[in-house]
């Protein structure tokens, strides 16, 4: 069999090739400063460590925790057909358009101890969020679950209603058609949507140290451990956003290989 | 293909950022309040400039000029910073110190927690903040925990003192240490002697813009120190 290979028009090929070099001059700009002398000391150093350890894991929780939520929402939003519904979307997307920081500082005033709600469950619990790790969960779900709902959402609608409506047909229960017909066929969708936000969650910055603050150990993750580090120790800031760059490319190109492929 | 350059142009007010009129200070955050003020004030002797405000962490704003960023007149928090601007090549003249701002333990309006003084800040169910120590502030924080031999228990590094303040005025955190300059609302609980420390402020012209000069000379005057004064910074 013969494939036919058609030539991209320079046109294109010429603007695509800048669309790229913007992509990579920045990380081009990292590798070429990099001390590689220094690479495994910083990396390696008990703070970047500390830092390094809490991002994968306040990420992954965020990632957790907006799934548990953002799934079903995104399925309400796909599926309802309420009025209002434009409403409801927009204030779900808002943390996409809206500065991180902006977010943080309405995640302070909400759930801080002297926050509308914060306010009464310190009092009940002695619960604080801000300034915890679970002030970074917090911070980094608020900013990451857009990702996954819009991408869910999407899922769920270009989703055929046909093969639901057969399965029902055939027998099967609203719970057997979301379980055996429904879920398999989004899942791609949702595996996309869940990389997308841990991406997101991972890089999270502004809401962050906004909300949770910045304390070593305990809520600097290695996005303000690069801003903290660039003021002080710029080989450092530099081996830090590499590694980050590492982990990020690792996980997107391993997933993107298994289930992330856009048919 | 001009058109659209012309057309870019007229959306963007200006090419290339400023026009020669603008004046483009670069400044520490704690300098926020009597730098808004003064820069009003000296738009007032001087029509038709535009006094173009830029307020970031004092080590923030050194590394944007190394690096290049386009400023006229720099203010920090802390001389070194401001030698090394100048060591670098950057400076067009000389830096002169221009006001002083003392450390302070600062506590929420209504003193919530009941602090009475650096001590309390061992108890670890306390929220304690402080400046992270790349800039200025945190640096001084430092000195001012290590003078006093408690056993503080820090909560948040904030990166600059502006963000530290929030927090304190939200109540989110029970106490802090920032400068006297950022009391506002906030209350001072009082220190041993000797355990404060105190910074100087230097400003340094970075261009050869004609007006710079004369922002400085401003600042200098005695309505600028009347301002910074108002702002509970104390001069030389």
């Amino acid at each position: 069999m013969r494939r036919i290979r058609r030539r991209t028009p320079w046109p294109i090929a010429t603007l695509a090739l800048i669309g790229l070099a913007f992509f990579v001059v920045p990380l081009a700009g990292l590798l070429a400063q990099a001390p590689w002398s220094r690479l495994v000391e910083v990396a390696s150093s008990g703070l970047v460590l500390d830092a390094l350890g809490l991002s994968l894991l306040t990420s992954a929780l965020a990632t957790v925790a907006g799934a548990i939520v953002g799934i079903p929402l995104a399925w309400f939003l796909a599926r309802s057909e309420q009025r209002g519904l434009g409403i409801v979307r927009a204030i779900v997307t808002l943390p996409l358009v809206l500065p991180p920081v902006v977010g943080g500082a309405a995640l302070l005033f909400a759930l801080g101890r002297r926050g509308s709600l914060g306010g009464p469950l310190a009092e009940a619990t002695g619960f604080v969020l801000p300034f915890s790790i679970w002030g970074v969960v917090v911070a980094n779900a608020f900013v990451a679950m857009p990702f996954l709902i819009i991408t869910v959402e999407g899922a769920i609608r270009a989703l055929d209603q046909r093969y639901e409506h057969a399965a029902a047909t055939l027998g099967a229960g609203r719970w057997t058609t979301m379980r055996r017909v429904t879920l398999p066929m989004v899942a791609p969708g949702i595996m996309s949507g869940l990389v997308l936000s841990w991406a997101r969650a991972f890089g999270e910055f502004g809401a962050t140290i906004t909300f949770a603050g910045n304390l070593g150990g305990r809520t600097q993750t290695l996005p303000l451990a690069v801003f903290v580090a660039l003021e002080s120790d710029r080989e450092a800031a530099i081996v830090i956003s590499l590694l980050m760059v590492a982990v990020s490319i690792t996980v997107l190109v391993l997933l993107r290989d298994r289930w992330w492929r856009v048919t | 293909m001009r058109r659209l350059t012309i057309g870019l142009c007229l959306a963007l007010a200006s090419c290339g950022g400023s026009t020669s009129d603008d004046l483009i200070v670069f400044a520490a955050s704690s300098l926020a309040g009597p730098f808004g003020e003064i820069a009003t004030a000296f738009e007032g002797e001087h029509p038709g400039v535009d006094v173009q405000l830029n307020f970031a962490g004092s080590t923030t704003l050194r590394e944007q000029l190394l690096e290049g960023a386009p400023a006229d007149v720099f203010a920090a928090a802390d001389p070194q910073i401001v030698n090394a601007v100048t060591s670098a090549g950057i400076a067009t003249g000389a830096a002169i110190p221009f006001a002083t701002n003392r450390i302070v333990l600062a506590v929420p309006p209504g003193n919530p927690a009941a602090i009475t003084g650096l001590a309390d800040l061992a108890d670890p169910g306390l929220l304690v903040g402080v400046c992270a120590p790349q800039v200025p502030c945190g640096t001084l924080a430092r000195a001012v925990l290590a003078a006093s031999a408690a056993a503080i228990s820090v909560d948040t590094e904030e990166p600059d003192v502006r963000s530290l303040v929030t927090k304190l005025e939200a109540a989110e955190l029970d106490a802090g240490l920032v400068y006297a300059s950022d009391i506002g609302i906030l209350e001072e609980v009082p220190m041993p002697a000797g355990v404060s420390a105190t910074t100087v402020y230097p400003i340094v012209t970075t261009s050869d813009h004609p007006l710079s000069e004369a922002f400085v000379a401003f600042v200098l005057s005695a309505e600028g120190r009347r301002i910074l004064s108002d702002h509970g910074f104390e001069l030389p």
